[in-house]
């Protein structure tokens, strides 16, 4: 699991070996790759940014380019173990399907976030009443890809709402971690396990 | 300038009559080939490159009609994305052209050329023919097939119809199904070749005239949807040929006339023109979801290989969408597929051009 972002880290170590899986928003394939050497998983992936796509080939793996919003709805029922949605979700255009998605067409999905009730995005907005820039919320309000800002306390209650099961989570605070007590205070980022 | 007929060609005549969509059947058929790099000792790499409308065998190597390096010689090779010194690359001549493999110039059964009398063939056809040359190679799996355009094209119905024999299928700037925009293109090609009064209904051999002046046309029109805009006016934008002023005449004044015209005359001296006919027309008939029972999900439904789709963002003439429906065919029936619209100026000519991340792609495809 070396090298892998502790978020990746953790999702990989609780992916069933041999499963196969469908990682949305892979990036440059990094926790595919883990899942196919290390797990023995059938992985594909899909990412909206081709140079990271051609990263991907080239390393040798299954990605298409395409639109977690758009794209998703040509998968068939049950099509895999697990979906995977990693620092994704508040880029999509509407959560809401995405995840409804996620979960037709895998078994179980894996959903991770950044958590914008951390205190350090309390307090950016409550003393300096800026938009925050945070570790994990780089970029500024006006260019950056994170349209939709979730809570941890957002999510668990859209769970409850639309009748979702969390079978687990975990929250990180500083790459390490933390209690699930105050974590929509304390984590500056979540990973569900859901079911339907 | 030699003709195919003049130059000697590697190839193997096949021993059944080859039984074609439009219920006719060929026979003789000859397949002209090439192949590069060894065949190891359990043929398991095997890569089948199959070539667009206007391409020939020669895909790595000198063209002895034109005496120009292969057409794909940039990817093929030793080094290379397609690797010579790991895959037995073959490249065959599609029947129905003009390189060697049986086509409306070779001679039927009463020793005159078949002309207008060559069956209409079909994209399912060409592969059909090819599955029977690897046959005769003693070829039963491919690593690989590899095609780009009408190759391209080939490459997914090998894929849907031999499912047992491709373990890749890489498919770049094509399409399952030939749109209506694509077709119309192809039919102004088909009518500046059949109103070229030497054209004879196609019975041109041996007149000592062919109707060149349409072939000419039609390429002309089919090179402009090769290219794109932004190439065209980053290579010749409005510059004057040879001269300095407009000369209120219909000569070549500018630069693209010249070129177009040049591109159409020295097409002339290598391709036969009732092969332009019989090749755009199968392409025109491609309609790969029309063949499985209108749905394109179906083509794939007992794919066991792996799908690589490249698309690029500058080609007009088989856009990014069309590769989108297949990828979302594939997904559908859960296939591991590949895909990236890759950003390149040439137009759809990128495939054959330098564009070093389709080299990435490929290469890393290949060996998955």
């Amino acid at each position: 699991m070396s090298g892998l972002r502790p978020d990746l880290a953790l999702i990989a170590a609780n992916v069933a070996p041999g499963s196969r899986v469908l990682d949305i928003g892979c990036g440059d394939g990094t926790l595919m790759a883990a899942l196919r050497d290390d797990h023995g998983c059938r992985v594909q992936g899909m990412e909206i940014d081709p140079a990271n796509v051609t990263e991907c080939v080239a390393k040798g793996l299954s990605v298409i380019q395409g639109d977690a919003d758009k794209d998703l709805a040509f998968y068939p029922d049950g099509a895999f173990d697990y979906a995977i949605l990693s620092q994704t979700l508040q880029t999509t255009m509407r959560p809401d399907h995405v995840l409804e998605e996620l979960l037709r067409i895998g078994a179980r999905a894996f959903v991770s976030f950044p958590n914008f009730a951390h205190w350090r995005v309390r307090l950016s907005l409550l003393w300096g009443g800026r938009m925050p820039v945070t570790r994990l919320l780089p970029v500024a309000w006006y260019e950056t890809p994170n349209i939709h800002h979730v809570t941890i306390a957002d999510f668990r209650a859209f769970l409850s709402e639309r009748g979702i099961t969390r079978e687990q989570s975990w929250f990180l605070s500083g790459d390490k971690q933390c209690s699930r007590s105050a974590a929509n205070f304390r984590a500056e980022h979540a990973i569900f396990l859901l079911k339907r | 300038m030699a003709s195919a007929a003049q130059i000697a060609t590697r190839s193997i005549v096949l021993p059944e009559p080859l039984s074609l969509d439009s219920g006719q059947s060929l026979a003789p058929v000859t397949i002209a080939y090439e192949t590069y790099g060894k065949l190891a000792a359990d043929k398991g790499n095997a890569v089948l490159v199959c070539h667009a409308t206007t391409g020939d065998q020669y895909v790595a190597s000198n063209n002895p009609v034109t005496g120009k390096p292969g057409w794909w010689d940039r990817m093929v090779g030793s080094g290379k994305p397609i690797d010579t010194d790991r895959f037995h690359v073959i490249c065959a001549n599609v029947i129905g052209g003009c390189m060697g493999s049986t086509g409306p110039a070779s001679l039927a059964e009463d020793g005159e050329p078949y002309g207008m009398r060559f069956p209409v063939i079909t994209i399912r056809d060409m592969v059909r023919a090819q599955v029977a040359l690897l046959g005769e190679l003693g070829i039963e799996r491919l690593h690989a097939v590899v095609g780009g355009s009408m190759g391209g094209m080939q490459a997914l119905s090998l894929g849907a119809d031999w499912p047992e024999i491709p373990e890749r299928v890489l498919i770049i700037a094509a399409t399952g199904t030939m749109p209506a925009q694509n077709i119309a293109f192809q039919e102004v090609g088909r009518q500046a070749i059949t109103a070229d009064p030497n054209w004879q209904d196609g019975a041109y051999y041996g007149t000592g005239k062919a109707p060149d002046a349409g072939l000419a046309v039609a390429r002309m029109a089919a090179h402009i949807t090769y290219l794109s805009e932004e190439s065209l006016t980053e290579k010749f934008g409005r510059r004057l040929q040879d001269r300095k002023a407009k000369s209120f005449g219909f000569d070549a004044d500018f630069q693209v006339e010249s070129y177009l015209r040049y591109q159409g005359s020295s097409f002339t001296s290598r391709f036969d023109a009732n092969s332009y006919l019989y090749l755009t027309r199968a392409m025109s008939y491609f309609d790969l979801a029309e063949e499985h029972g209108g749905l394109l999900a179906n083509a794939f439904a007992k794919s066991k290989a792996r799908y690589c789709i490249v698309s690029f963002d500058s080609d007009w003439l088989y856009p990014t969408e069309l590769s989108r429906e297949l990828v979302h065919a594939l997904n559908a029936v859960g296939a591991p597929v590949s895909f990236v619209e890759l950003s390149a100026p040439f137009g759809h000519d990128s495939f054959l051009l330098d564009v070093p991340a389709l080299d990435e792609v490929v290469t890393g495809f290949l060996s998955q």
